[in-house]
């Protein structure tokens, strides 16, 4: 079995820096795609600064941002198939966007309204994971059944660095292995749980060296490339259709926002660590880089950006649009019949 | 099936059902080679294979959890807790994810899934392989369960359980599995839920009980000078309402039966729906008979802590005295 331990620091980068480190560029992808990746980061960033602003003006309630995040979420989610299905942790609360999930749907759930739970065979996403790491175990169990039914989809979950130091994680990892699901555990590491460093979760030196204790390959990634997320994933993905089982994937980023609203980083980390990440992050970095290739420029960015405004803009408009929920719901929906 | 234990009917109900409709799957810790550790499963991995009769890894909120994601892939899984107090971990799974799944698609996804598990003492077991805690499961939103007493009630429950488009927690009391044995119906037999049985007509008291308080109900009964209905509450959400306020407004007079911890036992729910539906019919208190507030017990001292005959005659005679 392809058994890969990286050690600490080395991780795979695709985008450069535009000045010593020499921009690499994934096989496969088209100019389209390459796009396509540039708008999917630019909605979610759009969705996510937008969010804040609306929880500011009571628009929403409490929201869990994402801000970095937006290349784990869209490259790992470029190497899926429509049959993939996705298993988010509420940081990846608007990922359904990109299945196209009406973001009044999304907006929906913040708010507290009935109109924010979905059909998840109708886009391939699960439900919002509330609590950490239960929904792993989930993502493996789909991919297994599927795997017992002939089918070849495979099943994606996203959790945090916090998430490997719950059982439900190390049960689902293992499940995966044993039965050889055809799953990829995505670990975005941004170094925080809430206030908990990752010093303080774990002894490993890296969170992709525990999958070698479940028998199965650990990648680690810089989890601001949106190409390398891309390629690691699409490699785990090839991996799983091939009957080799799961991956996991250690996107590594740093956590330059609040865990969410109601939090304030001030009184656990560095202004200045967070200052000098947030010049380095993702959608910024991808940008300079299709610039460098050519294929953005000033027009195309803006019309790309007003396009995103814009989606978002109509559906918080639809969300506050949506009538109350009828009280009879309180008792609704808990038993099929 | 002629002179049938409960878990020789708990394994025809699992063959008959996996027969029936091919999506039903069963998954647990030893339930393959081994055929589960009270023999429930035997037969069925030879039957149906290493994909539809699952040895899985030793992790219950692991064997739940992935249910769940199986649920989603289109299967029905019936979950195996080896034994109930190995259940505890799986909790986690049940109260934020498998009561809740179905209302988080607003009623569009159902979720199927069936854990089955033994329950109760009087085995002279070890420390933790003789709780009752159906109360924990009971009292979670979106689920189901159910307790037979009988070998053809537990074919039948199961059956109803695996067919269920809830998620349904049958509790077989392991004191009942190898006795006493009945002849259980062939093929397929379905108990629905939300049914209790009257184990035992009487006139004077009504003796409420579930799984392996049935049979010290109805030996209380037999000793009993006055006339004691036994009602088998056989499924305790959904409750039969109908069944208990009925037989309570016949005799006028209710004793709980629980072999559970006492404080905010099921008793409590029932004695609460008494002293809310069938205030005038009672002549006297509604008084329970349970388990007491502790850690069970060694089982050098359970049959201390299981209700007896004696104590629910002696809590008969109270209220007929009142």
């Amino acid at each position: 079995m392809a058994q890969v331990v990286p050690a600490e620091g080395d991780m795979r980068r695709v985008i450069g820096d535009g000045e010593a480190q020499p921009d690499g560029e994934v096989e496969g992808l088209a100019d389209q795609d390459l796009l396509e990746l540039y708008r999917a980061m630019v909605l979610l960033r759009t969705y996510d600064e937008r969010s804040v602003v609306f929880h500011r003006q009571g628009r929403i309630g409490t929201y869990a941002i994402f801000w970095g995040h937006e290349a784990m979420q869209a490259g790992s989610f470029h190497a899926l198939a429509r049959e993939d299905w996705i298993f988010p942790s509420y940081r990846e609360s608007a990922i359904g966007l990109l299945r196209g999930m009406p973001p009044e749907t999304v907006f929906s759930w913040w708010r507290g309204h009935p109109a924010g739970w979905w059909d998840p065979r109708e886009y391939g996403v699960a439900s919002i994971a509330v609590p950490i790491a239960t929904h792993v175990p989930h993502a493996v169990g789909f991919a297994w059944g599927k795997k017992l039914r002939g089918e070849s989809a495979c099943a994606i979950a996203y959790f945090g660095d916090g998430a490997t130091s719950e059982g439900a994680f190390h049960e689902g990892a293992n499940f995966a292995a044993v039965m050889r699901a055809p799953a990829i555990l995505f670990c975005n590491n941004n170094g925080w749980a809430i206030s908990t460093p990752l010093s303080a979760q774990t002894r490993a030196a890296t969170l992709a060296d525990k999958a070698a204790g479940y028998g199965m390959p650990g990648v680690r990634v810089d989890g601001g490339d949106v190409l390398a997320v891309y390629e690691a994933t699409r490699e785990a993905v090839a991996r799983a259709r091939a009957g080799d089982g799961p991956t996991f994937i250690e996107a590594v980023t740093y956590r330059c926002a609040p865990h969410a609203t109601a939090d304030d980083p001030s009184a656990y980390i560095d202004p200045k660590r967070v200052e000098a990440e947030r010049a380095n992050e993702c959608v910024g970095r991808y940008e300079r880089y299709l610039r460098r290739l050519g294929l953005l420029g000033d027009d195309l960015l803006e019309t790309i950006a007003a396009e995103a405004k814009e989606t978002i803009r109509a559906g918080i408009a639809a969300a506050e649009a949506l009538p109350a929920p009828d009280p009879s719901l309180v008792t609704r929906d808990a038993y099929a019949e | 099936m002629p002179n049938s234990t409960l878990v020789e009917a708990v394994n025809d109900a699992l063959r008959v059902e996996m027969e029936r409709d091919e999506s039903v799957m069963v998954m647990g810790e030893d339930v393959g080679r081994a055929g589960g550790v009270f023999r429930a499963t035997a037969g069925l991995l030879d039957r149906f294979g290493p994909d539809r009769c699952v040895d899985t890894p030793l992790a219950e909120a692991g064997i739940l959890g992935t249910a769940v994601g199986l649920a989603m892939a289109g299967w029905r899984p019936v979950c195996e807790m080896q034994y109930e107090s190995f259940s505890y971990p799986c909790l986690d799974q049940l109260i934020c994810h498998v009561g809740r799944y179905h209302w988080r698609t607003n009623g569009a996804m159902e979720f199927p899934i069936t854990i089955r598990m033994p329950t109760g003492g009087g085995v002279k077991a070890p420390e933790l392989h003789e709780d009752s805690p159906e109360t924990y499961y009971v009292h979670t939103p979106g689920i189901k369960v159910a307790i037979p007493s009988t070998p053809s009630d537990a074919k039948g429950l199961l059956a109803a359980a695996i067919r269920s488009p809830d998620p349904v927690v049958l509790m077989e009391p392991k004191v009942l599995y190898r006795s006493p044995r009945e002849d259980v119906p062939e093929g397929e037999h379905v108990v629905p839920l939300g049914k209790a049985r009257i184990a035992r007509e009487g006139d004077d008291v009504t003796f409420i009980a579930y799984g392996g308080m049935v049979a010290v109900a109805k030996r209380a009964a037999e000793e009993l000078e006055a006339s004691a209905e036994v009602v088998d509450v056989r499924s305790l959400k959904p409750l039969d309402e109908e069944t208990l306020l009925a037989s309570v407004a016949k005799t006028g007079r209710a004793v709980i039966v629980q072999e559970a911890p006492r404080v905010a036992g099921f008793g409590a729910e029932i004695a609460a729906l008494l002293a809310e539906k069938a205030i005038l019919d009672l002549r006297g208190p509604v008084i329970r008979v349970t388990g007491y507030d502790v850690p069970f017990p060694f089982w050098s001292l359970e049959d201390e802590h299981i209700p007896s005959p004696a104590r629910v005659v002696e809590a008969a005679e109270q209220v007929l005295s009142f």
